[in-house]
């Protein structure tokens, strides 16, 4: 037993940040001073706030030191661990109030939360089958093999009101149900962990915190529709992912929870993995069987619908990793317990990755129904520098824009679409007065040009067509009829696409036309980006009076456009000015603008 | 868009050869190995030139056009080498916002190649990639399997200089 635990996150965003490096001098740390009997090092998966990584936790006392250097290492293991000292200067400030330390729950950015899907990323060794099952890991599908027909959990299921965290919201235990109902000698049971929506990356903190609690739903789902086989389709680009979950499966397989005669039933049930290769129409649930099968990932018409032929022709279901990190906890909780959060018509709760132009980023799971205020303002911790909100982006390139006016609307799947956005897998990207809404429409089209998969021609080529008009507006070069070819297009993509990639990709301009058409006409007609953003429509310019004539500009200039005498206000030359905006960084005197 | 052009003469040694007929051997007969295949390929080879294709066509039947098909489907299947330092902008959403492309125009100046491409002395490869998932420190890039992140555009010299 240990008298003290040091869980330090393992996650992509702190592995990014260099805590792999903490962890390896942390251990050298502890040995030195001779602790290691009686202090544990946990390598856990996300904590959420990865805006302050390398995270770490020190256990029983809880304190939460934050963006950790190596260097303060031996000063938290000396004084914290060795002596008893907390060592307050290195705590996260939100969770220091005077003399006191307050529980990591009782700052803002977790006080709202409630975790079900995440509830044990941060708190448990992923790499460890049995602190999983300490948790109450595998007990769950030990009830429902030992204690529950396969129609009771689908009951349960549809009860709970569970809908799919991929973005789409379809009744979770009415896919089984369908699937459930269709005999067959083989039927599939796949997990998306495609996560493909840029902006998002709650499937990945599950799969790296707490990979367990995806095999256990889906060998519970397995025995729900009567299949024997899963599999995981994971993007090759979370590497930390792939091997967590390839140590998760060895374990389980170790441990008879995967395949042959689980529990002494007789259910059968394993799980392989299969790696993405980086296409986002993977995502679209015909596509990623097609792609598990070998072949390009293109979707196919439905119906046939997956739950009578899906992969290999079989019937399969598919659900994404959030959906199944909340089914072990609703057959435990029962599935009053999961409708009780939430909205009427959608229950629990839903994970976003909170990014963008927002102090708090990072990963946070609110019961449906919070508002934008309250995860932006309170939650998020606000905008930085003083920055005006200017809209939040749900959805990724399905979804849409949603502006100030909606900041208090209850945030659920039907209230989303009923603004013009969606759910989406749960990316929330906040921007400020400095983004450029007619260039974020134009991202987004770049990204669906770039991925669309090519196979039916709405999609293949609407796109482009959508994508060089909004070129077209952002060099100041658009018409207003331009708009209304927007708009046509965008009505021609919805209903003629093949595949839900297509249908929604207007769905970021047409939003962005509904809340921000002031921010297009200004580009079109004044020839002017409000935001600062468009390069072709901007200008930099000196202002005389605040210019001492350093001359720094005009030596850093790429393109020698700036022009002026030692001591003099300088001039920029529109006509050789590329507007790199070199000399705007390197302005000592902020004297020079864009407009 | 990224570049496709194939600019380096293939060079696989015995070994590589023997390696990915080992992985074809094994895998040819399960059901959807094609995708399988391409990837332990891509690792033996580091990239999957046309050589490396026809071979895997050769040993599990596939047709060659297929193989094709699907080697140039996904993003994360290379038809061109990589350089020693293969440098990924990330252009997803979170750091977009947060300026990344601007990252990426002046790595594409400082390195005088376009995304998708390696520079002349196999050093550098430069693509652009979508959300690594690192969104709490974008703007990201990696090199190799280094993360710089929360960078600003001034910082790349000095990120490159570390690489000279």
């Amino acid at each position: 037993m240990y008298r003290s635990h040091v869980l330090v996150c393992g996650g992509t965003g702190c592995t990014s940040s260099g805590s792999h490096r903490i962890i390896e001098k942390l251990e050298k740390e502890i040995k030195k001073q001779g602790l290691e009997d009686e202090v544990g090092v946990v390598k856990t998966g996300c904590f959420g706030l990865c805006a302050l990584g390398p995270i770490m936790i020190v256990y029983p006392e809880g304190s939460f030191y934050s963006m950790v250097k190596e260097d303060d290492i031996e000063e938290i293991v000396s004084e914290h661990l060795l002596k008893g000292r907390v060592v307050t200067r290195l705590l996260y400030d939100e969770t220091v109030k005077g003399a006191e330390v307050l529980p990591l729950q009782e700052t803002e950015f977790y006080k709202k939360q409630k975790r079900v899907a995440l509830r044990n990323c941060g708190v448990i060794n992923p790499e460890n089958i049995e602190e999983y099952i300490g948790t109450g890991g595998y007990e769950a599908l030990g009830k429902v093999l030992t204690e529950m027909t396969p129609e009771q959990v689908i009951q349960v299921m549809l009860d709970s009101g569970l809908r799919g965290r991929g973005g789409a919201g379809f009744p979770t235990g009415l896919k089984w149900k369908f699937a459930a109902g269709n005999p067959s000698d083989q039927k599939y049971v796949c997990c998306n962990a495609d996560e493909g929506d840029p902006g998002a990356f709650m499937d990945r903190s599950v799969l790296e915190g707490d990979p367990h609690v995806v095999l256990e739903a889906m060998a519970i789902a397995g025995y729900a529709i009567g299949a024997s086989q899963g599999y995981i389709y994971v993007r090759a680009e979370y590497p930390i992912a792939v091997q967590r979950l390839n140590i998760a499966i060895g374990q389980a397989r170790e441990y008879g929870l995967l395949g042959k005669d689980i529990f002494g039933t007789g259910f059968d049930f394993d799980i392989e993995l299969r790696l993405g290769a980086g296409a986002f129409v993977c995502g679209e649930e015909t596509a990623l069987m097609t792609s598990i099968e070998g072949n390009r990932g293109e979707p196919r018409p439905r119906p046939p619908f997956p739950a009578l032929k899906g992969l290999y022709q079989k019937p399969t279901i598919l659900n994404n990793v959030e959906t199944y990190a909340n089914v072990p906890q609703i057959i435990l909780k029962g599935p009053e317990w999961f409708a009780s959060m939430g909205t009427e018509k959608s229950k629990g709760t839903k994970v976003f990755a909170l990014g963008g132009k927002v102090n708090n980023t990072g990963l946070v799971e609110i019961p449906m129904g919070t508002t934008l205020r309250e995860i932006v303002e309170e939650i998020g911790g606000g905008i930085p520098n003083g920055k005006k909100f200017k809209a939040a982006q749900t959805g990724g390139p399905s979804g849409g824009c949603i502006p100030a006016e909606h900041f208090d609307v209850p945030i659920d799947y039907d209230n989303l679409i009923a603004i013009g956005s969606m759910m989406g897998s749960g990316g929330l990207i906040v921007m400020d007065e400095d983004t450029c809404m007619v260039d974020i429409a134009k991202f987004f089209l770049e990204f669906t040009v770039d991925e669309s998969c090519g196979k039916c021609t709405p999609c293949r080529v609407g796109t482009r067509r959508m994508l060089e008009i909004l070129e077209k507006i952002t060099k100041g070069q658009g018409t207003m009829e331009d708009l209304d070819r927007l708009e046509e297009l965008a009505a021609h993509l919805s209903s003629n696409s093949l595949c839900a990639l297509g249908q929604t990709a207007p769905n970021p301009v047409l939003s962005t036309l509904k809340y921000f058409k002031d921010e297009y006409i200004a580009h079109i007609v004044d020839k002017k980006c409000p935001a600062g953003v468009c390069k072709d429509l901007l200008q930099y310019k000196i202002d005389p009076d605040k210019c001492k004539g350093c001359t720094l500009c005009a030596r850093n200039c790429p393109n020698n456009a700036i022009t002026g005498k030692v001591k003099e206000a300088h001039v920029i030359d529109q006509e050789k000015c590329v507007k790199c905006g070199a000399c705007m960084e390197k302005c000592r005197f902020g004297a020079i603008y864009k407009e | 868009m990224l570049s496709k052009k194939t600019t380096v003469p293939f060079r696989g040694t015995e070994e590589q050869e023997k390696a990915l007929l080992e992985v074809i051997a094994e895998l040819k007969d399960e059901k959807g190995a094609l995708m399988r295949i391409l990837q332990k390929a891509q690792d033996i080879y580091g990239y999957l030139p046309i050589e490396v294709q026809k071979m895997i066509s050769d040993g599990t039947g596939i047709p060659l056009e297929k193989i094709y098909g699907v080697a140039t489907f996904y993003s994360q299947f290379a038809l061109n080498p990589k350089g020693k330092y293969q440098i990924s902008v990330c252009l997803g959403t979170a750091c977009y916002v947060k300026g990344s492309g601007d990252i990426y125009n002046k790595l594409m100046e400082k390195l005088g190649i376009e995304g998708g491409e390696c520079t002349p002395d196999g050093k550098f490869s430069l693509d652009a990639c979508r959300c690594i998932g690192a969104c709490g420190l974008a703007p990201v890039i990696t090199i190799n399997d280094e993360v710089y992140g929360r960078l600003k555009v001034d910082d790349i010299d000095d990120i490159l200089a570390k690489y000279e």
